[in-house]
C-alpha cells in the first residue's frame, strides 16, 4: 500500500488502462491465491474454531452456571467469581503456584545462561555437554521422573541417604512434608534449564565477534564485556526464554499430581492451580466453577505476559533501534 | 643481546600464560563434568536401582547394585491389569497419530504462512503465535464436554484427530522459520513449469523440509508419550491406560512396596524418549534454537 507512489507526473493514456488491467488481472491472482491459502488452512482453521477458540468462548459461558455434566446448566450469573473469592483452597493454590513460578524461573533462567556462557568459549566438547544438560529437559514433565523424584526426596531417598554419609541424622521426608514439599518440585523445575540453555547458546553465537575484538581493543575487562555486549544484546533472548518459562511453570501439573498422589497434599502445599482445576473439573465434576477458574487462569497468564512486555519496553533493546 | 633477552623472556611468557590457560580449561572441564554428572546421578541411580531388590533402594546411594535383581522387569511387566506392553502398545498408537497429525496439518498451514500471500495474513499469523502460549488447561472443561457429546471419551480420538487440525501450533511455527529459508527461486521454476500450489508444497517445499520434519516427529513423539494430563483426563477405562496412566496406577497400587518394579518400569517408560534424544538430538537442538532466533 505504502510503496505505491505516484510514478512520473505525466501519464499517457494507455499506460493507464495497462495499469488497470494489470490490477485487474492481480486481483485474479489474489483471489486464487487466497482460495488456495485458505485450503491449506482449513484444518488449522477447523481446528481453531472447535478445539481452541471456541472452548475459550465455551468456557466463559459456561462459567456463569452451574454445569455438573450430569444435569443441564443453570445460569447462576457470577455466583461462581464470587465463590472463587472466598474459597480458601484457591487462594492456597495461588501462592503455591506464585511461589513456585517466582523462585523457580529466575534460577532456571540463570543457570541456563551462566552455562550456556561457560559452554560458549569454545571448549572442546561443547555438543557432549549441551547434550548432558538438555537431557533432562525432555524427560523433566514425565510421570517417570516424578515418581524418581518422590523416591529421591522421600524418608529413605536418595537425598537423605547422601545426608546420612556426611552425618546428618532424623531427616524429614521431604516430600511429605508441608514445609519443603513445594521446594522439591522447584528443584525439579530448576534440574530442567537445559532448553532455555540452548536458546541462550543460539542466541549468543549471532553477537559478532568484532564486538568483543573492539572492546578489547578499548582494553574493556571481562566483566565490563559482559555487562556492556553480551547482556544487553542478549536481552531479547532472555525476555523470550522469560515469557516461555514462566508460562511453562504455571502449566506445571504432572509431578505435583504423582509426587502428591493426586491430592496436592502435605497439607495442600503442592496444590498447583492446574492441579486444583484438574480436581475441581474433573474430580467432583464442578464444570461451571472449573471453567471460572480456567478463565481465571487464562487473565493471569495474559496478564503477566502484558505485564512482560510492558515492562520489556525499559530493558529490552533489539537491534533496530 | 638485550633483545635476545627480550624474546627469551617472551617466550617465557607465552609458554606461562599457555600452562595458565590449559590448566584453566582442564578445571572448566572438570567442573563442567562434576556438574553434569550431579545432574544425572538421579537417572544414573534409578536405572542401577532397577535392578536392586526393593530395600537395598532405601539403602544404597552407590550405583553398582551389590545383588542383582533383574527380576524387577519381570514383575514390574506383570504387576497391573494388562501386562506393560498393553499400555505400551496404547501409548504408540496414539504417539503414531499425533506424529502423522502434526506432519500433516502443520505443513500444510506453515506453507501457507511462509508462501502465499491472502488476506488476514498478519492477524491470522498473530492468532497462530498466541494460541502456541495458551495453556491446554484453559480449554479443557468444553473439549471434555464436547468430547463427551461425540461420545469420544475413552476413546484414543481426542488424542489425535485434534492433531490433524494442527492444533499444536508451535510446529507451525517451526516449518514456517524454515520455510522461510528456503530459496523462492525453487518455487518460482516449479510455478513457470505449471506446477499448483499443492505441487509445489508436496513435490518442492516437503522433502526440502525433512530436517524440520524430523524435528517435529521426534518432539511429538516425546511430549506425546510424556504427556500426562490430557491422557489422564480422556482416558479413564484402565484398559485404555497408556505407560504414563499405567505408571499413575502402579503408584497407587502398590504401596510401598514394590519400589524396584515401579523403577524398573519407570525406565521402561523413559527408554524410548532416551533412544529419540540419542538418535536425534541434531534436530532438537536445531529445532529449539531456530524458535528461539528469528
Amino acid at each position: 500500500m505504502v510503496s505505491t507512489k505516484p510514478v512520473s507526473a505525466p501519464v499517457a493514456p494507455g499506460d493507464v488502462t495497462a495499469r488497470l488491467t494489470r490490477r485487474r488481472g492481480k486481483s485474479v491472482l489474489q483471489k486464487r491465491e487466497n482460495r488456495a491459502a485458505y485450503l491449506f488452512l482449513a484444518p488449522w482453521f477447523l481446528g481453531l474454531a472447535l478445539i481452541t477458540i471456541g472452548p475459550i468462548v465455551a468456557s466463559l459461558v459456561l462459567s456463569f452456571t452451574d454445569y455438573s455434566l450430569l444435569e443441564s446448566p443453570n445460569w447462576i450469573g457470577f455466583e461462581n467469581y464470587e465463590r472463587m473469592l472466598d474459597d480458601p483452597r484457591l487462594h492456597n493454590s495461588l501462592r503455591v503456584t506464585f511461589t513456585y513460578v517466582f523462585v523457580s524461573v529466575p534460577f532456571v533462567l540463570a543457570l541456563a545462561l551462566a552455562l550456556a556462557m561457560v559452554l560458549d568459549r569454545g571448549l572442546r566438547g561443547l555438543p557432549f555437554y549441551r547434550s548432558v544438560y538438555y537431557l533432562p529437559s525432555l524427560l523433566g514433565g514425565s510421570v517417570a521422573i516424578a515418581i524418581l523424584w518422590k523416591i529421591v526426596f522421600g524418608t529413605n531417598g536418595l537425598v537423605n541417604q547422601v545426608l546420612g554419609l556426611f552425618g546428618f541424622e532424623d531427616l524429614p521426608g521431604w516430600v511429605g512434608h508441608p514445609d519443603y514439599a513445594l521446594g522439591t518440585l522447584i528443584i525439579l523445575n530448576v534440574w530442567t534449564f537445559g532448553s532455555p540453555m540452548i536458546i541462550f547458546l543460539a542466541g549468543l553465537r549471532q553477537i559478532p565477534h568484532m564486538y568483543y575484538e573492539a572492546a578489547a581493543v578499548d582494553g574493556a575487562g571481562s566483566m565490563r564485556r559482559f555487562f556492556s555486549i553480551t547482556l544487553p544484546l542478549l536481552t531479547p533472548i532472555i525476555f523470550f526464554n522469560l515469557i516461555l518459562e514462566t508460562i511453562k511453570a504455571f502449566q506445571t501439573f504432572s509431578q505435583a499430581f504423582i509426587v502428591s498422589g493426586g491430592t496436592g497434599g502435605p497439607a495442600d502445599s503442592t496444590m498447583f492451580y492446574t492441579l486444583y482445576l484438574y480436581l475441581r473439573g474433573f474430580g467432583a465434576f464442578d464444570m461451571g466453577y472449573a471453567s471460572a477458574l480456567a478463565w481465571f487462569l487464562l487473565m493471569i497468564i495474559a496478564g503477566l505476559t502484558a505485564v512482560n512486555f510492558i515492562a520489556s519496553r525499559f530493558w529490552v533493546h533489539y537491534g533496530d533501534d | 643481546m638485550a633483545t635476545t633477552e627480550l624474546t627469551q623472556q617472551g617466550a617465557a611468557r607465552d609458554a606461562e600464560r599457555r600452562r595458565r590457560g590449559r590448566l584453566k580449561r582442564l578445571l572448566m572441564h572438570l567442573g563442567l563434568i562434576a556438574f553434569g554428572l550431579t545432574m544425572l546421578y538421579p537417572l544414573l541411580w534409578m536405572l542401577s536401582s532397577s535392578f536392586k531388590p526393593t530395600e537395598l533402594i532405601f539403602k544404597e546411594p552407590g550405583l553398582w547394585p551389590t545383588e542383582f535383581e533383574p527380576g524387577n522387569y519381570v514383575e514390574g511387566w506383570t504387576a497391573l491389569r494388562n501386562p506393560f506392553h498393553h499400555y505400551i502398545f496404547n501409548s504408540l498408537i496414539i504417539v503414531a497419530g499425533a506424529v502423522l497429525g502434526n506432519l500433516l496439518a502443520c505443513s500444510l498451514a506453515a506453507y501457507a504462512f511462509a508462501r502465499l500471500n491472502f488476506t488476514g495474513k498478519k492477524a491470522f499469523f498473530a492468532i497462530m503465535l498466541g494460541s502456541i502460549m495458551l495453556p491446554v488447561h484453559v480449554v479443557i472443561v468444553p473439549q471434555y464436554i464436547l468430547f463427551s457429546n461425540l461420545g469420544w471419551i475413552n476413546t484414543f480420538y481426542p488424542l489425535i484427530v485434534p492433531k490433524f487440525l494442527a492444533v499444536d501450533a508451535f510446529f507451525i511455527f517451526l516449518m514456517v522459520q524454515f520455510i522461510r529459508g528456503l530459496p523462492r527461486e525453487l518455487d518460482d521454476s516449479a510455478r513457470i513449469d505449471g506446477c499448483g500450489h499443492f505441487r509445489i508444497y508436496w513435490r518442492i517445499i516437503m522433502p526440502l523440509c525433512t530436517p524440520a520434519l524430523a524435528t517435529t516427529a521426534i518432539f511429538t513423539f516425546i511430549w506425546t508419550w510424556n504427556d500426562f494430563f490430557s491422557q489422564l483426563v480422556f482416558l479413564t477405562d484402565p484398559d485404555l491406560a497408556t505407560v504414563p496412566l499405567a505408571l499413575r496406577q502402579f503408584v497407587d497400587s502398590q504401596g510401598q512396596t514394590s519400589w524396584g518394579p515401579l523403577f524398573a518400569m519407570s525406565v521402561v517408560a523413559l527408554g524410548p524418549v532416551f533412544g529419540f534424544f540419542l538418535a536425534g538430538q541434531r534436530y532438537l537442538v536445531r529445532g529449539i534454537a531456530t524458535t528461539g532466533i528469528k
